[in-house]
Formats: C-alpha cells, structure tokens, sequence
C-alpha cells in the first residue's frame, strides 16, 4: 500500500470516529452549528478521503513510469483537503454562533482549500480512468 | 477497466468537480455573504455529491470488480449496465434542475430515473455476487 494511501486511510478512520463523536454533542445540542461539520467530517473527512486513499492505489497505472501519476499532486490533495476540513470544523460553527470577520474569512480559505483538494484529485486521477 | 466502468468513473469525477464547486461557493458565501443566491445550488450540490460521485463511482468499480462469469459475457448482460448509466444520469439532471426552472415534478421524475437506473444496475450484477468458482 503506497504511504500516500495509508495516510488517507488512517487519516479517513481519525475522521469518522471524530464524527461520530461530533454527533454525540450535536444530539446534546451542546454547540449550535454544528450539523453542517458533523455531515461534512462524515462524508468528506470519512468516505470521500477513504476513497481518495483507495483510488489512488488500486485504479490502473496512469504509466510504468508513474503509476500514480503525480505523486506531488497526490500529496496536496491530502493537504489541502485536511486544511481546509480542520479550518471548517473550527471556523463555521464560531461563524454561526459569535459572527466576525477573522471567522467569515477563514470559512472563505476553509472554502477555497476544500475546492482546490477536489479540483486536485480530479485532475490527477483522469489519466487512471480507463480500460487498459 | 471496462468501458461501462469507464463512463461510470469518469461521469463521477465530474459530478466531484461540480459538487465541490457549488459547495465552495455556498460555504464561501457562509464566511463573506457576497453571493446569496449560492444557497439556491444547495440541493444540486448534494445530489452531484452523494448520487453523482458517491454513489456513481461505487457502481463503477462494483461492476468492474465483482467475480465474473466464465462464459461469453463474464460480466452479464451489459445492455442493463448501459440502460442504469443513461437513467441514473438523467435523473441526476432532471433533480439538479430544478435550481434553475422549478417545477417540482421535475424532481420525481428524476428520483423515478435514478430509482429506475438503480434496479437495472442491480439486475445486471445480481448474480455475479457469489461464491469463488460458482
């Protein structure tokens, strides 16, 4: 298994018991705006980094030469994608109950950082879709 | 990889790319409230994601890698396959549209075609979840 996909992976169980436990204080009403965190830990720290993880390994090679295609690109997914999903968890629930500006701004990168992680994968999974 | 796999896989990096688009926006607009129509892609943005890349990419690598038949058609009856791409897909757009024109039985109508494209998918790998050398 390639370091980049047991970082995903390992990283994507972090995330769901992180979820789940984000679920027990949404069910406690503890914090208000935390449903949007709670959802997104889920599916996209959980399922969509677990896949991530998984595709990266498993899909054809892109070529004998990188069979991953860009391992760089691969491993700013990875960061990008857990930056903004750790900005978001902070940033959105204290947006929502204590709005101010440094809030408003950092769910903006938070917003961008996830986009970018998206556009990333992508991007660098295209050339692995295909039949031979 | 097969071909159906192929247009499964890739439709699902798109709807990824689109998603995350439209979600992007809406949760820059939660930080910056620049852009108030941003909320009115919210139920296109869940339907691209949890449809369209989730549940897509895993109908695209489960008819790629469940066992095969030893037989002409290792993986059954590929009609019903391309039958479940072309419905599910159509009912992705016909629920995402309705941010842009409206009616309501548009949504049905496209919850119809996925449902619709989902049983043909089902029927189509059905029988290729069984045991080793069966």
């Amino acid at each position: 298994m390639p370091t980049l996909t047991r970082w995903f992976v390992k990283t994507s169980l972090a995330y769901f018991v992180l979820a789940l436990l984000v679920g027990i204080l949404l069910s406690l009403n503890a914090v208000g705006g935390l449903f949007p965190v709670y959802l997104h830990l889920l599916v996209f720290g959980w399922l969509t980094q677990l896949i991530f993880g998984v595709v990266f390994w498993m899909f054809p090679k892109y070529s004998r030469d990188r069979p991953h295609a860009s391992e760089r690109l691969g491993w700013a997914t990875y960061i990008l994608l857990n930056l903004g999903l750790i900005l978001r968890a902070f940033a959105e629930p204290l947006q929502t109950n204590h709005p101010a500006p440094v809030w408003g701004w950092l769910l903006a990168v938070s917003a961008v950082l996830q986009w970018l992680a998206g556009m990333a994968f992508v991007a660098n999974t295209w050339g692995r879709v295909k039949e031979r | 990889m097969p071909r159906q796999s192929v247009w499964f896989v890739r439709a699902s990096l798109l709807y990824l790319a689109l998603g995350f688009t439209f979600g992007g926006l809406m949760l820059a607009n939660k930080g910056l409230p620049v852009m108030p129509w941003a909320w009115s892609l919210l139920p296109a943005h869940m339907e691209f994601l949890l449809l369209g890349w989730l549940v897509q990419l895993a109908m695209g690598v489960a008819y790629w890698i469940l066992p095969r038949f030893s037989s002409a058609t290792p993986r059954g009856d590929e009609r019903l396959i391309w039958i479940a791409l072309i419905l599910f897909n159509l009912g992705i757009w016909l629920v995402a549209i309705v941010i842009f024109i409206g009616p309501g039985w548009l949504t049905v109508t496209g919850r119809a075609a996925e449902a619709l494209g989902v049983a043909s998918f089902t029927l189509g790998v059905w029988r290729r979840i069984k045991p080793s050398g069966a």
